[in-house]
Parts: C-alpha cells; structure tokens; sequence
C-alpha cells in the first residue's frame, strides 16, 4: 500500500470505531446528529469536496456527486447510520479498487519483467557493472550464471544454457556456442559467458519486447471503447432518473390527493443513486485486457493491442504461408532410390558440397561424415540444372532431369511431389534421390486443433509447386490449398478471403514475417512467427509468436477467446445486477445495504474475475 | 510529434475523463490515456510545442478531475 492509501485505512478505521461505539449507545435526536457528523466528516471530506469542485468547474454528475447526495440526503432524512455506511463502504470499495488494480498492475509488469537492470563490462582490468544504455555497440560484456543477458550480441568466449522462456515461452533451455546469436532478456544458466554487443539496448530484443507489451493497451478494443461512451451518457441519465423517482411519484400522489410520501420517495431515489456507480465496469474491461496481453506476452505471444486480442478471439480463417510456418523451411533427404544407396548418396553429397543451396547442404548434412575434399577434383555449377563434378576419377552428375537429358544420360523420369536429384557416374544412371521439406511436428495437431476452436477455413499458400503443396496440405487437413503463388498473388488471395467473408469473422495470416509485411498489414490479424530477433517481422505484425512453434496460434486464440469470454461475463455480470437492485430499488425492495453491495461487491467480483485472465 | 508522460489518477472512469479532456484541448491531435500503464500519450499538432500545449492539457484535466497528475516537467 501506498502513503494514500494507507491514509484512507486510517480514516476507515477511525470512521468504523466511531460508528461502532455510537451503535452501542443509547442516542437520541440532535446529539446523535451531530456525533454522526464527525465519522461522516472523517470519511467522506475529500468526497465532499471533490463533488464541490466538480459542481465549481460544471462537472456535476461524477460518482462524487452520487456519493455526496446520496449521503447528504439520508443524512438529511434522519438515516444517519445509513449515510455514514455509505460513505464507509464506498472509500472500502474505492480502496481496494486501487490496491487490487496496483497489486494486479504490479504482478503484469513482474511477468512481463525482462528488463535487465546492469551489464558487465570490463573497465580498466575490472569488471564493473554499468547501465546497459550505456553500453556501445561492439562492446564485450560479461554473463554470469543466473544473470540475464542485457543486450544482444555474439557470444565470443564460453558456453551454456540460456533460459529462454521470458521471451519464447519455451521451458526447454537451448544451449549456446561461441559464434552463436543470442537475445536479450534471456536468463544465463550454468556457465559465464562473453558476449560482443551488436545492438544498442534500446534496440534490443528485451526492450523491444517491453516496449510493445506496454504499448499494447492504448491501442483500445471496441469493448473499452463501449464501456468509456457507455460511462459517459450513463451517469447523467442515471442522475436524471433518480431525480425522476424523488418527485413524480410524490407529485403524482399529490395530484390524485394521496399522502406524497416524500421522504421514502426521495430516500429511493439516493439508493438508486449509490447502485448506479458505472466504476465495476470501467475499471475491469481495460483490466482484463491488460491481464490477457500480460499473459500472453508471458507464453511468447506478443499482442500489440487489445484491439487484436479482441479480433482474434473472433477468427473464423486462418491463411497460412507454408515455408517457414507449416514446414520449417529446411530440406531434408527423405528416400533414396538405387542400387547402392551409401554410394548413391556419398557422390551426391560430394559433387554438392561446394553450393550453399537448401538442398545441396540436406544432402550433405544427410551424408553425415566429412567430406574429403581431395577427393573432389573440379566441380561445374550449372545453374538450373545441378553439379557436373569430378570426383575419385569419375564423371558425376547430379540434378534434375534437365541435366540428364543435357547429358543424353539414360535415365527413368519420376513423378514425385518431391524434389527428385537424379546421380549419374560416367553417364550410367544410378538412381535418384528424393529431398523434401520438412513438416513441423506440430502442425498437424495446430491445425485439427483450430477446426476444433471453430475456425471455419484454413487455407495454405505458397510458391512451392502444386504437388509439393498438395502433399503437405492434405496431410496437415488443410482446407484450400493455393500454389506456384508469386509475393503479389498472395496478396490478391488474401484479398479475395477478405471479400468473401463477413465483417465479423475475422482473417488471420501467419506468416515468418520476411518477406510477407504486405499481406500482414492486409489481413485483419497479421501474424508473424519464430519471430525472435527478426525486427521486421516485429514490426509488420500485429500479433508476434516469438518461438516457430504452430500450437503458439492456437494457444494465443485459446487465451483471446478467454479474455473476451472474461469482459462480457463482467460487462452481463455488472450491468445486469446494477439494473436489477436499481429496479428493487425503485419499487423501495432494495435497501441502502444492497445498494452497496452492487455498488463495491459488483467492482470487487469484477475487478476479481478480470485477474482470472492472468492465470492458465 | 507524440510525446508520453506518467500519469497519477485513482479511477479507471477518471482517467477516461482525462483523455477526453486532453483530446479536447487545443493544440492536441490526438490523446490517449492508458490507466493500466498510468501514462498519457499526447500527439501534438503541428506548430504547437509541448510548453504551449501542456499545460492547458494539464488545466482541463484539472476541470473534470481535480486529483490527477501529469508529469511533464522534466
């Protein structure tokens, strides 16, 4: 708690005490009047002057001036012990409002919380910790074990594990070599570490990160929005009805020569006035929010803003760009089709090991062993076509049919949804081997997982050929599968799903965020993934997977889906009991108690549920 | 030009208020108040410099507010 308020608990106490020895003692008329009046003062002072102020500055209808009239007229109408509860109950509601939401606000930032505070450099022989701002790009630091990594750099000395999980999500720690990349806001693990800087910390990935998170919730979600309008018509006309019930019916009885009753009549009235508190509602949606983007942002799912976590709860189509998303974008050799398929596969790799092609190095990281380049006496690149290389005194070929035929090498042409490298050794066919890429283990499960969250269409595109495609969209059960797509074709489909749809399903693309910024800002959510260090990426997209893992969309709708289940539980929730007691109210079923328990009861339970959000 | 400062307010409807009455205020293109964060980010219209605008920002925040901060001044 802070000094305000720990000022406020102290007057509740006081007020309390007071309240309590007054209803132990026998008073009567003006006496208790006037003692009633001092724990009314103790509590409600700064109320009282707030709705003072606002009357001053032509801001009347606010919660102060509820309160105040409320108060003030049960007060007025002899209900003295009733008007100081009120006022009691209103700043124990306003209190623990204020605790609730600082400790809440407190427990996001502490799970979003990656900013590391220090670096060590080495200054003058002695390592010294320094502000990371302060750190140039180029400079060595140094990581100790259970130190987090301030700034991103190459590591240049030692080894060790890196816990990556404030930035992935992902428990499992990686583990680091000399040359490797490595991220700020990842936690060092066993072994100390030096690392040469290749970002300054602002641009770091931590910072980055921090920077987008805490952004993200003043990009306003159509709910905060309703609730903010909703808040601002509402207590004025709430305000005109009360006054509505503290003199048509009186005035009525009177015309009709009936009693006018205007004590009870005025005394509903101020009940109504203390149900009708919109604050329930307006602290708890933004809450909410706040909550999922911390808690998504805790799984390694960064949200730019409620906006999005909004739409995506209501994603009925999912596009998908296959390289890099679906597959993970590497070759791998997958059958070989010969007679000796080791020798098969030892000339392929050999004639191939000079190119740096995708599919060269799956041949030679599925070779296995070194290659001895002595072996290897001239080797041709012959762009579109493969390797002419001489290799132990022989002639190999290895490529597609274009080069068989180009050698008028007798050789049987596949039909494969594969990519096919025929091998010829001094112009004798020896048989084929066939290079695929790779399917994510988990994107079949993502993708049977979305139909299951009622994803209505996914759809798969890609500039691979269609059998490729074809391959591996049926097996992954995708929906539409669209291929041989050049960058601007994959924009005019997505343009297409857009029509198509109505304007509350909403579109989501994933992509890897390299080369596809366009159609991320096209689609309704863009989503970019295995995003991490790629600040492209970060920035085209609305919703960033920071890991390259297909479950994280799924997981990332699941948690969506919950938030907003979340705000409209609280916005049923809050409004439908405020109606509720303002009814009973106004029939004068409900009493002043009540009143106050839709008043802090309702904001309790929803600034209670709204937390919920936080937890898995 | 958009700046962010820190912000102090107690209710949720309040700071609601205050982005109203910040976005109101001339010179403001845009205002928007993040309760959860406690910050304010006000983007300036063209010509007006921060000392111009700030403190009428912080006067009509006053009007429907009167318990709230905006920290501006370095």
């Amino acid at each position: 708690m802070n000094k305000k308020q720990k000022k406020v608990l102290t007057r509740i106490i006081i007020a309390s005490i007071l309240c309590i020895v007054y209803a132990l003692l026998p008073l009567e008329g003006t006496i208790k009047f006037l003692l009633y009046l001092i724990p009314y003062f103790v509590i409600g002072y700064d109320i009282l002057k707030k709705a003072g102020k606002g009357i001053l500055n032509k801001q009347v209808f606010d919660e102060n001036f509820l309160m105040s009239v409320a108060t003030v007229g049960a007060i007025l109408l002899g209900e003295y012990v009733e008007g100081v509860a009120v006022m009691l109950f209103y700043q124990i509601g306003e209190l623990f409002q204020s605790v609730a939401v600082g400790k809440s606000r407190k427990n996001i930032t502490e799970l979003m919380d990656i900013r590391p505070d220090y670096a060590n450099v080495e200054i003058d022989g002695k390592i010294t910790q320094v502000d990371p701002d302060e750190v140039e790009i180029g400079t060595i630091i140094e990581v100790r074990p259970s130190e987090k990594i301030p700034i991103d750099g190459i590591i240049i000395e030692g080894k060790s594990s890196l816990n990556t999980m404030a930035l992935t999500g992902e428990s499992k720690p990686r583990s680091v070599y000399v040359d490797d990349e490595v991220y700020s806001g990842s936690i060092n693990l066993d072994g100390v570490l030096k690392i040469k800087t290749t970002k300054e910390f602002g641009e770091s990935t931590a910072s980055k990160i921090l920077d987008l998170v805490e952004n993200a919730s003043s990009r306003k979600s159509k709910s905060e929005d309703f609730i903010s309008k909703f808040a601002r018509y509402y207590t004025p006309i709430v305000c005109y009805c009360a006054l509505a019930l503290a003199f048509i019916p009186p005035v009525i009885s009177i015309l009709l020569s009936m009693n006018p009753n205007w004590s009870q009549w005025i005394f509903r009235a101020l009940t109504f006035l203390v149900i009708s508190c919109p604050c329930a509602l307006v602290i708890s949606i933004p809450l909410t929010f706040f909550a999922g983007i911390g808690a998504c942002s805790h799984e390694g799912i960064l949200v730019k803003g409620s906006n999005y976590l909004e739409a995506l709860s209501q994603t009925k189509i999912v596009v998908f760009d296959k390289t890099g998303t679906l597959t993970k974008g590497v070759f791998e050799v997958s059958e070989i089709h010969g007679e000796n398929s080791d020798e098969l596969l030892e000339y392929a790799a050999l004639a191939e090991s000079y190119s740096s092609h995708p599919i060269s190095k799956s041949l030679v990281l599925a070779y296995g062993k070194e290659i001895d380049k002595n072996r290897i006496s001239s080797v041709e690149d012959m762009s579109g076509h493969g390797v002419h290389a001489q290799i132990d005194g022989h002639d190999v070929l290895v490529g597609n049919d274009k080069l068989m035929k180009k050698f008028n090498v007798d050789f049987e042409k596949v039909d494969s949804a594969y990519t096919i490298c025929y091998v010829a050794i001094d112009l004798n066919y020896k048989g084929y081997i066939l290079i695929s890429d790779i399917i994510k283990p988990t994107s079949k499960e993502a993708v049977s997982k979305l139909k299951k969250q009622g994803i209505r269409k996914t759809v798969m595109l890609t500039g691979d050929g269609k059998e490729i495609a074809n391959r591996v969209g049926n097996e992954l059960g995708i929906d539409e599968i669209h291929a041989q797509l050049l960058p601007q074709d994959k924009m005019d489909q997505v343009e297409r799903l857009m029509e198509e749809k109505t304007e509350k399903e909403k579109l989501v693309f994933v992509g890897d965020g390299m080369n596809d910024a366009p159609v991320l800002t096209r689609a309704d959510i863009g989503i970019a993934m295995g995003a991490m260090g790629c600040d492209a990426a970060i920035e085209a997209a609305d919703v960033v997977l920071m890991d390259d893992n297909p479950l994280k969309l799924t997981q990332a709708i699941k948690m969506s889906k919950k938030c907003i289940r979340i705000v409209y539980e609280n916005i049923y929730f809050a409004i439908g009991i405020k109606v509720l007691c303002m009814i009973l109210g106004a029939f004068g079923i409900a009493n002043m108690w009540m009143a106050i328990f839709a008043d802090v009861g309702v904001m309790i339970i929803a600034v209670l549920n709204a937390i919920r959000c936080l937890k898995q | 030009m958009k700046k962010t400062y820190k912000i102090d307010v107690d209710c949720a409807n309040c700071a609601n208020k205050m982005e109203q009455a910040a976005k109101n205020t001339e010179g403001v293109k845009d205002a928007i108040v993040n309760f959860m964060t406690l910050k304010m980010t006000v983007e300036f219209e063209e010509g007006y410099t921060v000392d111009q605008v700030m403190p009428k920002v912080e006067k009509n925040c006053h009007i429907v507010e009167d318990d709230c901060e905006i920290f501006w001044k370095k």
